[in-house]
């Protein structure tokens, strides 16, 4: 066959055709893909935040009341270790002076010092946890605000822990599944050795609609939780309401649980 | 043709013959029959079609990917709902939807990954956290 500029250019068309068919074969042989979503039901917050009224818990709790730490520790298959130095807890009693250090006046109301505070992992907006762990196995949920843990990806080189200013991390020192005295939650994973954990803000519940399992225990209203973005929130309502402080500001790790004392 | 030592050389052949197929014959009859991972759970018998996720064949060759994905997806993006090339919904979670049917652990998971010897204890590290059903035995 002759070689013309006529012959070139028809040629050269039908090649161009070819390849402008291949995304619409594409398009057309797509068959119906797996679909993933959020459940319908999900509960949603830029950043979810915790108000602790201690002022309601103090008056109102009887002097042994540990319903928060109960159900969270039950529903999460938190471990009771037993020792000190081994001990896991997601939600748990601090000192006032120990809560509060920078907050400490000589002469405080009587007897603040020695009421026990509510404390959890506070869900910084900046939080120091996840800038120094290695394997982005703990990280800043940005659609919720919520520092997850992933603990499959956790190497427990307890990085997290040296960088949390709250002592809201534990690490599992040894397998925690025969330490769970509680009974086993069949809903929610235990945790094994080598890997830290910490409080989640209930990920999993608020995925299904329902609040933090602490905020739902208590009985005397003491835990508020909402979103902090939302001013018609209910944390919102009672930040306006009443004065309120947070743990250790002034390092900037803008934490978002909020406390009145 | 004339073989030079073969009193020696036909012996020795004799002997690396059999040594070299040993372990065909001293091991034949004693393989581990191949698993029947049970579908027998009250659950799947119930089911009015018996279907998982994914086509059996696929779930069979790739439901370790189908987990990873389970899991990148739950965790790191928050999505918990799966909606399966047929149209029905699942709870992307092991503890909550795999072992609702497969409530079976030890005569469904364990059967194949004890016969492909996985690491481990010949079982995955799902279960050191996850939390597998009680079976009655």
């Amino acid at each position: 066959m002759e070689s013309n500029r006529r012959s070139f250019l028809k040629i050269g068309g039908i090649c161009a055709l070819g390849l402008g068919a291949l995304p619409v074969t594409k398009a057309l042989a797509r068959k119906a893909v797996p679909q993933v979503s959020e459940f319908p039901e999900a509960l949603k917050a830029n950043q979810w935040a915790m108000v602790v009224d201690m002022k309601k818990c103090w008056e109102k709790a009887e002097e042994d009341c540990k319903d928060c730490i109960l159900a969270c520790h039950q529903y999460h298959n938190v471990p009771d270790i037993g020792t000190l130095k081994e001990e896991i807890k997601w939600i748990w009693q601090e000192s006032y002076h120990d809560t509060f250090h920078d907050q400490a006046t000589q002469f405080n109301i009587e007897n603040i010092e020695h009421n026990p505070i509510m404390v959890l992992c506070n869900h910084c907006t900046s939080p120091p946890c996840v800038r120094v762990c290695p394997t982005k196995a703990t990280f800043k949920d940005k659609k919720s605000g919520i520092v997850k843990m992933d603990y499959h990806r956790c190497i427990g080189c307890r990085f997290c822990m040296a960088g949390c200013p709250y002592g809201a991390r534990s690490f599992n020192f040894r397998d925690p599944i025969p330490y769970i005295k509680t009974e086993l939650n069949m809903e929610y994973p235990a945790r094994e050795r080598g890997v830290v954990e910490k409080c989640s803000f209930c990920t999993e519940r608020l995925a299904r609609g329902l609040f933090p399992a602490c905020v739902e225990a208590c009985r005397h209203g003491a835990l508020t939780f909402g979103d902090i973005t939302d001013p018609n929130s209910s944390v919102r309502k009672v930040l306006a309401e009443n004065y309120s402080i947070k743990r250790k500001p002034e390092l900037g790790t803008g934490p978002n649980v909020y406390y009145i004392i | 043709m004339k073989i030079y030592n073969a009193k020696l050389i036909i012996p020795g052949l004799l002997i690396f013959v059999v040594m070299a197929t040993f372990p065909i014959w001293y091991n034949k009859g004693t393989a581990a029959p191949p698993p029947e991972p049970k579908l027998n759970t009250p659950a799947i018998q119930r089911m009015a079609e018996k279907q998982c996720v994914l086509p059996k064949d696929q779930m069979r060759t790739e439901h370790m990917q189908l987990l990873n994905e389970w899991r990148t997806e739950v965790v790191r993006n928050g999505n918990r709902l799966y909606v399966a090339w047929d149209g029905k919904e699942y709870n992307m979670s092991l503890q909550n939807e795999c072992m609702r049917c497969h409530s079976n652990k030890s005569e469904f998971c364990d059967t194949c990954h004890v016969y492909a010897g996985l690491k481990s204890g010949s079982q995955p590290y799902c279960w050191t956290c996850h939390i597998a059903p009680k079976e009655n035995k």
